[in-house]
C-alpha cells in the first residue's frame, strides 16, 4: 500500500463506526429496556453530551478554553422559555430554530469581543461576558422571572404533542428518541466539522498560532467562527434541556454551571473526539446518584472528581484509548 | 528582474535601530544568503518582508505592488512565504498534515465545514510529494513533535514551500543541527528552489553553507546593508572580514 494509503486509510470514518454502531443500537433500544427514570437521566446526559461537543471544539481544537458557555446554554433554554411565554409557541422545532438563532446572535457577539484574546484573558472574558447574562436573567425578574425561572411545558414534536400521556412516559420515551436523533445528528455534524479543512485549520491554530498566520489562516477570523459554532452546538443543548427540566433559572447562566461543562469535557478528555460526550453522561449520573445519596453531595463528588482527573490525566476516553493500543500492541 | 525591492525600510525598538533605512533587493530565481553578526537586523528584515512586523518608515515592494500594508495573508496570496529560525510546527499533527494544511489554505479550502478533508485527494497526493522532494515521506505519519531537529528544519521549509511561493525566506534553515546534517539540508533545499524557479533569500551564520549555495550574498551590520555581491565579491570585501568575519585581508 502507498504512503498516502496508509497515512488516509488509518482514519477513515469506517474504523469509527464499527466502535459506534452498536453504541447507537444500545442507545435506541435502552428506553425499551431501561426504567423511565434511566432514560431520562440518560436524556439529561445526552443533551449535556451536545453541549460539551460544543464547548470542546473550542478548548480541544482550537485550544480555547471557555468559562462563559452557559450563556449560550442559557440563551438557549430561555429562548425557548420566553417563546412560550411571549409568542405561545409549543412547537420543538421552532424552538430549536429560535435557540440556533439566538446563541448565534449571543456567540456572534461575545466572539467578536472575547477572540482578540488567548489563554486565562480569553477565559476571563468569557467567563465576564456569562456573567451579565446571568445577573440579567436574575434582575429583570418581570421578564425572566428572576430566581423562580420560567417553566416550559412539555413541547409538540413534529407537529405531535404527547396528548393524553403521563408527562413523565413523554419525556422518557418520545422525547428521548427527539433528543437521541438531534444527539446523533450533532455528533455527525461535530465530526464532520472538526474532520473538514476547516477542522484541521483550528487544530493548526491551536498548535501553533504564529505559523497558522503564515500559512495564510486568518487566525482570529477563524477562531470567531469556532466561538460562533460551539456557542451555536450548546445554545442547542439548553434548547433541548429545558423541556426535560421544565423549569429554567438564572443558575443555569451562572459560571459555575459552564464549569460543570468543562468539567465533563476535562472528565471524558479533551483531546478525543468522544472524551466530551462520554465525560458529560458520565458526570451527569455521577452528580445523580451523589445527589441521590448523600446531602454531602457536593463533597462527594469534588473528591471523585479530583481522583478521576489526577488518575486519568488524559480522561476516561484517552486512557481507555491508551489502554486499547498496549492490549492491541501485546497481542 | 527584481522580485522584491525595499526602499528605506525602517524598524525601530525604542533607541535601536534594528533595520536602518535599508534598500534590499532579491532578484527573480536566486538564491540569496543574508548574513550579518547576531543583532545585525536579518530577522527585523525578513519580519518586516513577511509581515510579522510592521515598518516604521519606507515601502516594500513586490512584483512592482506595493505591500508595505498588507496583511501577512495577503502577502502570502502575492506570493511570499517564510520559514522560522526556532521551529515553528503544528506539533501535534502529522509531517503529512502539516503539509496538506498549507496546501489546503493555499487553495482556499480550509474555509469549508462540511466536507471531509481526507477525502480530498488530490491535496494529500500533493502533500506527500512534497514530503518526496524534501526526502520526508518516509515518516508522513509521525507527528512533528516526534521528528528529528533536522528533519523538522527542512519539514519547516516543505511547509512553506507547500504555499508554491514565488519568493521563500528561510530563517536559519541549519541552525541547530549537527554539521553533518547541514549539506544534506542545503542540498535538499537548493535542489528545489532551483528546479521549481523560485527565489529563496536564506539568512545564516555557517559561512561555508553561505559560499557554497548562495548565487549572490547581502551582508548587514548594525540594520544597515554593508555590503552585496557575488560569493567572490563579498570573500575579499574588506568591510565584510572586518566586520563578520573577524579577519583581515591586509
Amino acid at each position: 500500500m502507498s504512503t498516502l494509503a496508509v497515512a488516509v486509510e488509518s482514519r477513515s470514518p469506517v474504523r469509527r463506526l464499527v466502535w459506534a454502531m452498536p453504541v447507537a443500537a444500545a442507545l435506541l433500544v435502552y428506553p425499551w429496556v431501561a426504567s423511565q427514570y434511566q432514560a431520562m437521566l440518560l436524556a439529561y446526559g445526552l443533551v449535556m453530551a451536545i453541549a460539551a461537543l460544543g464547548f470542546n471544539l473550542l478548548l480541544g481544537y482550537t485550544g480555547l478554553l471557555s468559562f462563559g458557555h452557559s450563556a449560550f446554554f442559557g440563551v438557549g433554554a430561555y429562548t425557548v422559555a420566553l417563546m412560550v411565554k411571549y409568542l405561545n409557541v409549543g412547537s420543538m422545532e421552532l424552538f430549536l430554530v429560535g435557540a440556533v438563532v439566538g446563541s448565534a446572535v449571543v456567540a456572534g457577539i461575545f466572539g467578536f469581543v472575547c477572540v482578540r484574546y488567548t489563554r486565562i484573558f480569553f477565559g476571563i472574558l468569557t467567563l465576564a461576558l456569562s456573567q451579565v447574562l446571568w445577573s440579567l436573567a436574575f434582575k429583570f425578574f418581570w421578564v425572566t422571572g428572576g430566581t423562580d425561572g420560567l417553566r416550559v411545558p412539555t413541547p409538540m414534536l413534529v407537529g405531535f404533542s404527547g396528548g393524553k400521556t403521563d408527562k413523565i412516559e413523554f419525556l422518557a420515551h418520545a422525547y428521548y428518541y427527539y433528543v437521541l436523533v438531534i444527539f446523533f445528528a450533532c455528533v455527525a455534524s461535530m465530526w464532520v466539522i472538526v474532520s473538514s479543512p476547516f477542522g484541521k485549520a483550528l487544530q493548526a491554530i491551536r498548535d501553533n498560532e504564529t505559523r497558522a498566520e503564515f500559512v495564510g489562516i486568518q487566525v482570529r477570523r477563524y477562531r470567531w467562527v469556532a466561538f460562533l459554532v460551539s456557542g451555536v452546538f450548546t445554545g442547542v443543548a439548553g434548547a433541548l434541556w429545558v423541556p426535560l427540566n421544565g423549569l429554567i433559572t438564572p443558575e443555569n447562566l451562572h459560571w459555575t454551571f459552564s464549569g460543570k461543562i468543562v468539567f465533563m469535557t476535562v472528565l471524558g478528555g479533551f483531546s478525543a473526539f468522544a472524551g466530551p460526550i462520554i465525560g458529560a453522561v458520565l458526570y451527569n449520573y455521577l452528580e445523580a446518584y451523589a445527589v441521590g445519596n448523600t446531602v454531602y453531595w457536593q463533597f462527594v463528588l469534588g473528591t471523585v472528581l479530583v481522583v478521576l482527573v489526577l488518575s486519568l490525566p488524559t480522561g476516561v476516553v484517552g486512557t481507555a484509548d491508551r489502554l486499547i493500543a498496549r492490549w492491541g500492541g501485546r497481542s | 528582474m527584481s522580485l522584491l525591492v525595499t526602499r528605506g525600510l525602517v524598524k525601530h525598538f525604542g533607541d535601536t535601530h534594528a533595520v536602518d533605512r535599508v534598500d534590499f533587493t532579491v532578484r527573480e530565481r536566486e538564491v540569496l544568503a543574508l548574513i550579518g553578526s547576531n543583532g545585525a537586523g536579518k530577522t527585523t528584515l525578513v519580519n518586516l518582508i513577511s509581515g510579522l512586523l510592521r515598518p516604521d518608515g519606507g515601502r516594500i515592494v513586490f512584483q512592482d505592488r506595493d505591500v508595505t500594508h498588507l496583511s501577512v495573508h495577503g502577502r502570502i496570496e502575492a506570493g511570499i512565504a517564510r520559514s522560522f529560525q526556532l521551529v515553528n510546527l503544528f506539533d501535534r499533527l502529522s509531517m503529512l498534515d502539516n503539509v496538506a494544511l498549507a496546501i489546503f489554505s493555499r487553495q482556499g479550502k480550509t474555509r469549508k465545514l462540511m466536507a471531509l478533508a481526507d477525502a480530498d485527494r488530490a491535496v494529500w497526493e500533493e502533500a506527500i510529494e512534497i514530503l518526496r522532494l524534501f526526502g520526508l515521506e518516509a515518516k508522513a505519519r509521525v507527528p512533528a513533535a516526534g521528528l528529528s531537529q533536522g528533519e523538522r528544519k527542512l519539514l519547516d521549509v516543505a511547509v512553506a514551500y507547500a504555499l508554491r511561493p514565488k519568493l521563500l525566506f528561510l530563517d536559519e534553515p541549519t541552525s541547530g543541527v549537527s554539521t553533518r546534517e547541514k549539506a544534506p539540508i542545503m542540498d535538499t533545499i537548493t535542489s528545489v528552489v532551483r528546479r521549481e524557479g523560485i527565489s529563496a533569500a536564506i539568512i545564516e551564520h555557517d559561512m561555508d553553507v553561505v559560499f557554497n549555495y548562495s548565487d549572490r550574498i547581502v551582508a548587514m551590520h548594525q540594520g544597515a546593508i554593508l555590503a552585496d555581491g557575488t560569493p567572490a565579491e563579498i570573500r575579499v570585501n574588506e568591510a565584510v572580514a572586518i566586520n563578520l568575519l573577524g579577519t583581515t585581508h591586509a
